[in-house]
């Protein structure tokens, strides 16, 4: 378990986020964002879903502690993975490298690192975390370079990724669990009821999707506790 | 886009996303005992991301029948339990072709 097994481990993760950070960039750039400010986002924040809430909230100028909120709600589910990888790591993981380790804890990483046999240690989740990032910020300085160099047709045609990656998270896990379905269709279905609606339209982007999330969530754990000793392993893969 | 009206929102989100992940992972390190909130935190991710995902694939693309395509693939593909980069490039694929025989027409 050293750095470089972590580091071949990563590798995967780290093309895969270089073409939907490479969306990512694209947006941003289109948004108004330099190229600087675009891979600044990327390697501060590390977050595609919390990203691009983020990218819409500040192109429409909206209010911080909207945008606050946003992130709160749309990456809480990193306190579930971090809570989670908190109960495998080694005694060479002090507070000072869990700290450091804590802001590279993405879906995928907490996917591949929770994967592993028995406790996980500090090489290890560093050689992990590697690839990922610098794809990640790499990506996006291609995809804010060069995005607008790209033919209008293609430039459309890659906006879709993004949400193509977020559907591939939330399918598998649909097909094979009934409560998890449920509450992908419940939140598909206020989303769009709170974007089609006369009434409910009036309400912004990051708080429909706060509203979404909390509402489908305390439903379906209300009405479908996960069992005791489960839940552990829950979040996104 | 201005420096001194993007820093501090990009800052803001950056130590929110920060402290969630570091948080849990370097005070708390005892389970949570609610059963309520464990189940709660389980959903989140799942309502999170098909809330952020429907209706907006729908516009992602600049055209709805390429957008529709796109949908339709990467619902196939992903039921299949393909990569997130098959998916992802496989989506992208089918909004292009669509587009491109349209502006044909």
């Amino acid at each position: 378990m050293n750095y470089a097994k972590g580091f071949r481990d990563g590798i995967p993760i780290g093309l895969g986020y270089l073409s939907v950070s490479f969306t990512f960039g694209m947006m941003a750039a289109r948004s108004g964002l330099t190229i600087a400010q675009a891979v600044f986002i990327s390697m501060t924040n590390v977050t595609s879903a919390g990203q691009l809430a983020g990218l819409n909230l500040i192109a429409a100028g909206s209010p911080m502690l909207e945008v606050a909120l946003t992130q709160f709600i749309i990456n809480l589910r990193y306190a579930l993975m971090s809570l989670s990888l908190s109960q495998k790591l080694d005694g060479g993981m002090t507070t000072l490298h869990r700290m450091l380790f804590a802001f590279c804890n993405t879906d995928e990483v907490f996917a591949v690192a929770s994967g592993q046999k028995g406790a996980v240690g500090r090489r290890y989740l560093y050689g992990l975390i590697t690839a990922p990032y610098f794809g990640w910020a790499l990506g996006t300085l291609l995809g804010a370079a060069a995005g607008t160099l790209l033919p209008a047709m293609v430039r459309d045609a890659l906006g879709v990724a993004i949400y193509a990656m977020f559907i591939a998270i939330v399918i598998p896990p649909s097909k094979h669990n009934g409560a998890v379905r449920l509450a992908v269709i419940l939140a598909a279905a206020l989303s769009c009821a709170m974007f089609y609606l006369p009434a409910l339209n009036r309400i912004s982007g990051g708080f429909a999707i706060i509203i979404c999330a909390v509402a489908v969530s305390a439903l379906c754990a209300k009405l479908f506790p996960i069992p005791e000793d489960a839940g552990e392993e829950g979040g996104a893969a | 886009m201005n420096w001194q009206y993007f820093l501090p929102y990009v800052l803001v989100m950056a130590v929110v996303t920060y402290l969630i992940r570091m948080l849990p992972l370097a005070a708390f390190r005892r389970r949570i005992n609610s059963r309520f909130i464990r189940s709660f935190l389980y959903y989140v991710p799942y309502a999170v991301l098909s809330a952020m995902t429907f209706p907006a694939i729908l516009y992602a693309t600049g055209s709805l029948p390429s957008a529709c395509a796109a949908l339709a693939i990467a619902l196939v593909l992903a039921w299949l339990e393909k990569s997130l980069l098959t998916v992802a490039i496989a989506a992208s694929a089918a909004a292009l072709i669509v587009q491109a025989a349209i502006s044909m027409i």
